[in-house]
């Protein structure tokens, strides 16, 4: 157990090296972006939008923009690490080593989950210049930002094991994940839509995440919170199971 | 005890390749053992099977009485490979290189870092120890993958192909640093096309054809196994080849005659057939490639 606990330690630090080394594609895109958001979304429009449950408009999509920062830089840390470890074939010096299967999903998880944390940090940093977001319960923010960060990471592992190119990288991101964030919630309480798309949205994943998180800023919710928290763990576990079966198999990256 | 012990080991690729057909080998400790055989032979997908890199169709596979499917950890400990590709991150640091492999391997960092040291010193990478991998030369690569298989300090170092497109020089220094390996008690199996190296370097060898071993034996028994010998003569000048013909000679240039001289015939007898031809012989050895004889006979 020993041994296994050094090789985790030594593929967390690899990787939280990787995320420090290339900070200007890791770290500084979402703030680039996210800013945008706040300037076109929040000044732009939301000074025409009406308060959501009391909340101005620009401060009820804080939350909303923070996570979708997490959940991209979760999945893209896990997916293009693990991936390009793949094409270059380093990954062979991890599956030569006695390390267990749990050591890598537990390296690369815990690295976007650490991504996706601070990105989120970050992000948050970046909405105090455009409004006054105020925190509700410290300890469901960090909750959710934690879970999220891990289902993202896990889902992201599972596309980097299957992934045989670039582009089978890229798809999940741009077809899937990219609509998911956005009907998720970002920019809307998902009390103001139809009844028929309230209950599609309840379809989306993502919503609960962003619903649990922005409660743990303004203590209101569309969904139940428990609810949201349980779904989170349930999807973490089955996901860490999934890609522990993969890579006892070894499919995708043995032959 | 035996390093590595391969029992009715078979492989069949997904797309139905059989690749492995129920292979047995057995590698004494400290044997200097080659795996001969042509591309697509099988080889690779052997030591790929051993180093946990290819999952196997059916057969056991132990390493120093570690099975790799039930003490898989205890048996990757035991092995250290360098493979035929460069299969490292071409953007990480030397040093990184190696000391993230030795915590792969469950090293302490501290002993990791003094393990590293030690490596890249060893095969002289030390100089180069916070450059870019990409930076390197091929030699270098090569050497760096060679420092990383040995920082964990492995009883086994599995070698596939470590010298293909590596320049003499380098070549002849890798085998001098293997050599004192071996002598240090590191069991050496390598895969190789250069059969000088196996003649040079190995005491057993198996000769791999289609996925089965056609011959298994030490490399002094292969070696007699040939019925003839190729020497070189080197001469001052060429004269007649009358009288030569039974010796097969073949005029490599000017100063070079080649003969063939089957096992039961004295080197004597054709050194005075030579002088009555009035050559003047300077220089007179074999041309070492028996192996590649007996290995071409059998392919």
């Amino acid at each position: 157990m020993k041994y296994q606990w050094i090789a985790f330690q030594t593929l967390l630090r690899k990787e939280i090296s990787r995320i420090i080394r290339i900070w200007t594609q890791t770290l500084l895109p979402p703030l680039v972006t996210q800013s945008l958001y706040f300037i076109i979304f929040g000044k732009f429009i939301g000074s025409q939008v009406g308060a959501i449950n009391g909340v101005t408009y620009m401060s009820f999509i804080v939350p909303g923009l923070v996570m979708m920062a997490v959940i991209n830089s979760a999945y893209g840390n896990v997916v293009s690490s693990f991936f390009g470890a793949k094409f270059q074939r380093s990954i062979e010096e991890m599956l030569v080593s006695p390390m267990q299967e749990w050591v890598i999903v537990g390296g690369y998880a815990t690295a976007g989950i650490i991504r996706g944390i601070v990105v989120g940090a970050l992000v948050f940093l970046v909405s105090c210049f455009f409004t006054h977001p105020t925190i509700h319960q410290f300890g469901i923010v960090m909750l959710f930002m934690i879970l999220t960060s891990a289902v993202f990471s896990l889902a992201a592992l599972i596309n980097g094991i299957f992934a045989r190119n670039f582009d089978e990288v890229a798809i999940f991101q741009n077809f899937v994940l990219v609509p998911l964030i956005y009907l998720g919630g970002v920019f809307y309480s998902i009390s103001r839509l139809p009844v028929f798309w309230q209950n599609l949205s309840k379809l989306n994943p993502i919503l609960y995440m962003i619903d649990g998180f922005r409660y743990g800023f303004f203590g209101f919710s569309d969904v139940s919170v428990p609810f949201s928290a349980g779904l989170l763990i349930v999807l973490t576990l089955v996901l860490w199971q999934i890609n522990i079966v993969l890579l006892k198999k070894g499919i995708g990256i043995k032959s | 005890m035996n390093a590595i012990e391969i029992k009715n080991l078979v492989k069949t690729y997904k797309n139905g390749t059989q690749a492995v057909k129920g292979v047995d080998l057995v590698v004494p400790q400290g044997d200097f053992f080659a795996l001969l055989g042509a591309n697509g032979a099988g080889k690779t997908t052997i030591i790929s099977i051993l180093i946990g890199l290819v999952n196997k169709t059916s057969g056991t596979v132990k390493v120093f009485d570690h099975n790799i499917d039930q003490e898989f950890d205890l048996a990757k400990r035991c092995i250290g490979v360098v493979p035929q590709e460069f299969n490292f991150n071409m953007f990480e640091k030397v040093h990184d290189i190696v000391s993230i492999q030795a915590g792969f391997f469950g090293i302490e960092r501290k002993i990791a870092v003094k393990n590293t040291e030690e490596v890249l010193k060893k095969v002289g990478l030390w100089d180069k120890k916070n450059a870019m991998a990409r930076t390197l030369s091929g030699g270098m690569k090569r050497r760096l993958m060679i420092a990383r298989a040995l920082v964990h300090k492995p009883r086994v170092l599995v070698l596939d192909e470590p010298t293909a497109g590596v320049d003499v020089q380098l070549r002849v220094g890798m085998w001098d640093y293997l050599r004192e390996l071996n002598a240090q008690g590191v069991t050496i199996l390598l895969t190789t096309h250069y059969l000088e190296e196996v003649q040079q370097m190995c005491r057993n060898a198996a000769i791999i054809k289609e996925g089965q071993i056609v011959r298994l034996d030490s490399v002094k028994n292969l070696n007699k196994f040939i019925t003839q010998e190729t020497y070189v003569i080197a001469v001052k000048t060429m004269e007649s080849l009358a009288g030569l013909e039974a010796y097969k000679p073949v005029v490599v240039d000017d100063h070079t005659l080649e003969v063939e001289l089957n096992r039961d015939e004295q080197l004597n007898g054709l050194l005075i057939k030579l002088i009555n031809n009035k050559f003047d012989i300077t220089d007179v050895h074999p041309k070492g490639q028996r192996l590649e004889k007996l290995f071409l006979s059998l392919l």
